[in-house]
């Protein structure tokens, strides 16, 4: 095989299957963007503009921008970090940070411990990375608790397997559920008597409606055990710019730093200026694009609610109905729905092999659009 | 007036048609509140009215607007809300407002051509007798309109479905 054994063991990408179905089709509605549909606000890309004008379009720094990481450890005072612009990483999205943060810290064979149904890029990069990915299943509340990691990670000592470290992920891709302060502190006494590192995905952070975000990092103690992520994407629709940015202890940042010096150099300049135009001035675009998205979220819940059961989503902009009692399976629903109605929406199995029985919808799109999916998801459902 | 109250209103202000029912999911009130927000809104004077944005032009509609800047005179029997009045009076006036620096008002005027603009200004405005001076500046195209774009804005580039 010329293959690394590795990546021939992955399985492909549960979405991408999906997406071959409805490339190009115009009359489809998707709920399966999982990213903002607002444009990025003007002020920041008129700031991106005008660096490129000046011609300001090299290598920065490995780290990043200094001024930009200074932002960024003031910003997070908001999610209760205290931190100084030397913990701060500027990295080329999330993506990239969750696996540097990996690499950075599993030997062979370790284990890394991921609540499911997550994010689909986690159980991949610890598996080419050369760790051993615990799924744990988290359905129905999507509520991780201390007994079960630690039942968890018992287990898998009895097969010499060690959790070196847990990938939590809140608000979360998929289920829209976020973490309160005491699911926080079970997750933190987990690592504390298990020895293991928190990698926080916190990208979904500044679109939290139920309860104020906060960073497991900002518990007593915790800073030193947890690897905090973050970015630009989704609070600032910054997508295409990938950046994003990690904030770690000393050790486990100069040992990110060093991987990422070597693969990616440094994130892309223009996208850092953009970055911090968007730390200080974008307050406003950004409060408004999330009094849309929670404006979405009722309306979306309240009319799905009448066919599906549904946890209301505390953060993100991501719904995730149960359609097991549909009695089809989430795929054959999604594949369904999208040929009789034209709606797509992503099948939960996607997610983690706990999420089948649900399908995420995102609530991504304008109002007109949402109107018209969501009921059309309704009367699909009726007719079953 | 609450937050909620405010946060329905902005939301009428942007798209009148929106129903109640609507109006009640996306806010989470009921429908009975939001009825209730409405009509007091409605009663007290804070919503003045439900009109429709309209790109006339479209319908090759030709209508000239021109922003007329005035400078007036004040005098003990007339003031500045005096003379507003009057001119705010006229149909053919869009808008009316008292301004700082080198005028008093900035009238916004429509009319059917350039001529007809013209001598209304010439016709009701400048013959009022607390006027000075009047500058008149037509509107050659419009760009924005109450916080509307009325150019093509971007398309929708994303990918059908992303993780």
């Amino acid at each position: 095989m010329r293959v690394s054994e590795r990546v021939a063991s992955l399985k492909p990408s549960g979405i991408r299957k999906f997406f071959e179905l409805i490339i190009g089709r115009e009359d489809i509605i998707s709920l399966g963007v999982g990213e903002p549909d607002f444009p990025v606000p003007w002020r920041i890309r008129e700031e991106m503009i005008y660096s490129l004008e000046k011609g300001i379009t090299s290598y920065t720094s490995n780290y990043g921008i200094y001024e930009l990481r200074e932002c960024i450890a003031k910003y997070y005072a908001k999610f209760g970090v205290k931190c100084s612009p030397e913990n701060v990483m500027i990295t080329t999205g999330v993506s990239e940070a969750v696996d540097i943060a990996l690499r950075a810290i599993l030997n062979p064979g370790e284990g890394v411990l991921i609540p499911e149904p997550c994010y689909v890029s986690y159980m991949p990069l610890t598996v080419v990375t050369g760790g051993v990915a615990i799924s744990y299943p988290t359905t129905p509340d999507f509520i991780p608790t201390y007994e079960e990691m630690i039942s968890l990670a018992n287990k898998a000592e009895e097969n010499d397997i060690r959790i070196k470290a847990v990938i939590v992920n809140y608000p979360n891709n998929p289920t829209g559920v976020s973490y309160t302060k005491s699911v926080l502190e079970e997750i933190a006494d987990f690592a504390v008597e298990k020895d293991a590192i928190i990698i926080s995905d916190e990208i979904y952070a500044e679109l939290s409606y139920s309860f104020k975000h906060e960073s497991v990092a900002s518990l007593n103690g915790m800073f030193d055990r947890t690897v905090v992520l973050n970015g630009f994407s989704k609070a600032y629709s910054m997508t295409g710019f990938r950046v994003g940015y990690a904030i770690a202890p000393e050790d486990i940042f100069d040992a990110m730093l060093k991987i990422h010096q070597y693969c990616m150099l440094c994130a892309p300049v223009t996208s850092q200026i953009g970055a911090m135009e968007a730390l200080k001035n974008g307050q406003n675009d950004l409060e408004e694009m999330k009094a849309e998205y929670l404006r979405r979220r009722n309306f979306f819940v309240k009319r799905i609610k009448k066919v599906l059961e549904v946890r209301k989503p505390d953060g993100a902009f991501y719904a995730f109905p149960l359609i097991a009692e549909t009695g089809l399976s989430s795929e054959e629903f999604a594949k369904k729905l999208l040929f009789e109605r034209k709606v797509a929406v992503v099948p939960g199995s996607a997610f983690g092999d706990c999420g089948e029985g649900y399908i995420r919808c995102a609530y991504a799109v304008g109002m007109d659009k949402l109107r018209e999916a969501v009921d059309r998801i309704v009367e699909f459902v009726e007719s079953l | 007036m609450d937050k909620k109250a405010q946060e329905v209103l902005k939301l009428l202000e942007n798209n009148a048609r929106l129903s109640n029912k609507e109006i009640a999911e996306m806010v989470g009130l009921s429908e009975e509140d939001i009825r209730e927000i409405v009509k007091k809104a409605e009663e007290n004077g804070i919503i003045l009215k439900y009109k429709t944005l309209i790109n006339w032009e479209k319908l090759g509609e030709e209508a000239v607007y021109a922003v007329i800047d005035i400078r007036v005179t004040l005098t003990r029997e007339k003031s500045y809300d005096d003379i507003a009045k009057r001119i705010a009076k006229y149909p053919e006036v869009h808008a009316v407002r008292l301004i700082s620096g080198d005028y008093d008002f900035q009238v916004v005027v429509k009319g059917k051509s350039l001529k007809d603009v013209s001598f209304f200004v010439a016709e009701k405005i400048s013959t009022i007798p607390e006027v000075l001076t009047t500058v008149t500046h037509f509107v050659l195209r419009t760009y924005k309109e109450e916080g509307v774009l009325l150019f093509k804005e971007e398309e929708d580039r994303r990918l059908a479905i992303t993780p």
